[in-house]
């Protein structure tokens, strides 16, 4: 047997393991980091040709021709902008109303089970609701929706045009469906977190428990609402196959919602295995570079938004 | 004095009866109105599985899981390519976002101080925004220009990276999950802080980190953006890592825009057997963590 001593040198040598394990650890999580820096830099380092040629032009040009090697990112900024729109117009009231539903109203075995579900939803891939988008709301938006908007609102500019069925208010409708579970989750979490005893107040005072609701708990969670809107935000600005299958994929600015567009997202999917040269190229991965920052600052603001909120570390979504 | 119950709609509390018959109608009118919110979404997920099982269900047969696609403009065929492809590249995902959730994890529980778990959590919730497209677009740039070809290693890392914020939060969650007392009980019996983690917190924590890491995988099972210029498609076997691959994603993306009618009848096949595969590993995670601590939608 080794004397007391010897177990002591071995402890000894244990401790400088922690040392070590301390620093693998740390090791890998800062890898983490390392590739998001490298993702950054590999999109700008491999957008130089075209960032060289078109400056900051490249963002307000219109112009998209591989032959003559002009391009111009506004018509897939344009489409991402506005389907992102639309899909928050549809997608906040929704999420906010089940969210609350699910937190103020349900009893928790309920809320539980519809809250699983949704989660459900969330993961469901996108290129199945895009494939749904195609079969089902393509054709329900051209023979039906879009008609009959035309019929209600047709003198406005946002809704003339003929119906193709595809285009800026299908994708934005599909990306409701899409972005609707994180909002829900991801707010239900922020609503169930705030004190019961905000409600009780408001309660006490006579208010009904719709008051409560609206006046007191949602002004209450109102920096972690704004963070769940942004982090949805976030995800539509991004999304790439359901929005590729029912956007119409044509480079054009089109004020009417009904007009096929394009968006930043799916035109890299479409044409970067298809890119006539370089430029062509360099061009898809400025595009590339001009989403991942847009995305970035969204997220970096939703994640503060919602950590100031919740304060015991941000939901994964 | 009531224990701290969750904190749910305040049930019990009776509002004051002096409330207007007015306010009471708002009050039920814009509660009816959340829960119709709430119905909306929900049967949004009963809408798609039911159509994919009709859509789907029909087209299934046993060539679907064992044929190769059939020749452009012939009818019949199956993705069993697909299937594999999507496995093998699953298995490189798995092989990058493991290790490296893991350890991260790992660090931000059992390492970190307040502000660096903060830094790493933080560049984890953004690694997590990046758009898949984005990832793939990397990827393509550090293996596939170099190699000079599409292959199915270019896929497995493009997923192994968009595998990895998963894992870390499901990982670090379910180690602070470990109550601080076992980690005491071992350090007071003279383990070193890395042997309590590897034969103490670890197993302890090993059901939820299986949990993280199936719906890690889970959620790249489905992607299809980032394979696009990565693993790209293939219509015949891919016999290594260094060739083009088929992706069930990929296949379904491809079927479904393209104009023949028997390829629409394959997407919607295929649509449901991933769903199905997803799905089933969503519900399995939140079986073996019957708490539900995880929130990794």
């Amino acid at each position: 047997m080794d004397s007391a001593f010897g177990m002591r040198g071995l402890i000894a040598r244990l401790r400088k393991g922690d040392e070590i394990a301390h620093l693998i650890a740390l090791l890998f999580a800062l890898t983490l980091g390392i590739i998001t820096v490298l993702i950054a830099m590999e999109l700008y380092r491999n957008s130089a040709l075209s960032r060289a040629k078109f400056g900051w032009a490249f963002l307000a040009t219109s112009i998209w021709d591989p032959v003559t090697e002009v391009f111009g990112a506004a018509p897939f900024i344009y489409g991402t902008l506005v389907t992102s729109a639309v899909a928050l117009a549809i997608a906040v009231p929704l999420g906010v109303g089940a969210a609350v539903f699910l937190a103020e109203l349900a009893p928790r075995r309920i809320s539980d089970a519809l809250t699983l579900l949704i989660e459900l939803l969330a993961a469901v891939p996108s290129v199945v609701y895009g494939l749904i988008g195609v079969a089902v709301v393509v054709p329900v938006m051209r023979q039906h929706i879009e008609p009959a908007l035309q019929r209600v609102a047709g003198s406005l500019p946002l809704f003339s045009g003929p119906a193709y069925g595809v285009g800026y208010l299908t994708a934005g409708i599909v990306l409701a469906i899409m972005i609707v579970p994180f909002i829900v989750s991801v707010l239900r979490e922020i609503l169930l977190a705030v004190p019961r005893d905000q409600r009780e107040a408001a309660l006490a005072l006579g208010a009904t428990r719709w008051e409560s609701t609206w006046g007191v708990v949602l002004p209450y969670a109102r920096l972690g609402v704004y963070g769940a809107v942004f982090l949805a935000l976030g995800r539509a600005l991004g999304e790439t196959m359901a929005v590729t299958m029912v956007i119409g994929n044509r480079p054009q600015i089109a004020a009417s919602l009904l007009a096929p567009g394009y968006s930043m997202a799916a035109v890299i999917a479409n044409e970067f295995t298809e890119a006539t040269g370089n430029m062509n190229l360099s061009a898809l991965i400025e595009i590339g570079l001009v989403l991942f920052l847009l995305t970035m600052i969204i997220n970096a603001f939703a994640r503060l938004l919602i950590l100031v909120t919740t304060r015991k570390g941000s939901v994964v979504a | 004095m009531e224990a701290r119950a969750p904190v749910r709609g305040p049930n019990d509390v009776t509002p004051p009866a002096v409330t207007s018959l007015r306010r009471r109608a708002v009050n039920i009118l814009m509660f009816s109105g959340t829960a119709v919110c709430a119905v909306a979404t929900v049967s949004a997920l009963f809408f798609i599985l039911g159509y994919l099982l009709i859509q789907g269900g029909s087209s299934l047969s046993l060539s679907f899981f064992t044929n190769l696609p059939a020749p452009v403009g012939e009818s019949g065929g199956g993705m069993a390519n697909a299937m594999i492809g999507s496995a093998k590249l699953l298995v490189l995902a798995a092989l990058i976002g493991v290790p490296l959730g893991f350890m991260a994890g790992l660090y931000v529980s059992e390492f970190a101080s307040p502000i660096s778990a903060f830094a790493v959590r933080y560049a984890t919730d953004l690694l997590n925004g990046v758009p898949s497209i984005v990832i793939g677009i990397f990827a393509y740039t550090i293996v596939v220009l170099p190699m000079k070809h599409f292959s199915t290693l270019a896929g497995g890392i493009a997923l192994g990276i968009m595998m990895v914020p998963v894992t870390v939060r499901g990982t670090e969650e379910f180690l602070r999950a470990v109550p601080g007392s076992l980690r005491e009980a071992s350090l007071a019996l003279g383990a070193a802080q890395w042997m309590t983690i590897v034969r103490v917190v670890v197993p302890a924590a090993s059901r939820g980190i299986l949990t993280a890491i199936m719906l890690g995988l889970a959620r790249v099972a489905g992607e299809t953006a980032p394979l696009l210029f990565t693993a790209l498609n293939n219509r015949y076997w891919s016999p290594g890592w260094n060739e083009p691959s088929a992706s069930l994603p990929v296949m379904i993306f491809t079927y479904a825009i393209a104009p023949y009618e028997d390829w629409h009848r394959q997407a919607w096949a295929a649509a449901l057997v991933l769903l199905g595969v997803v799905l089933t590993a969503n519900v399995a995670a939140r079986l073996l963590v019957r708490r539900g601590a995880v929130s990794t939608t």
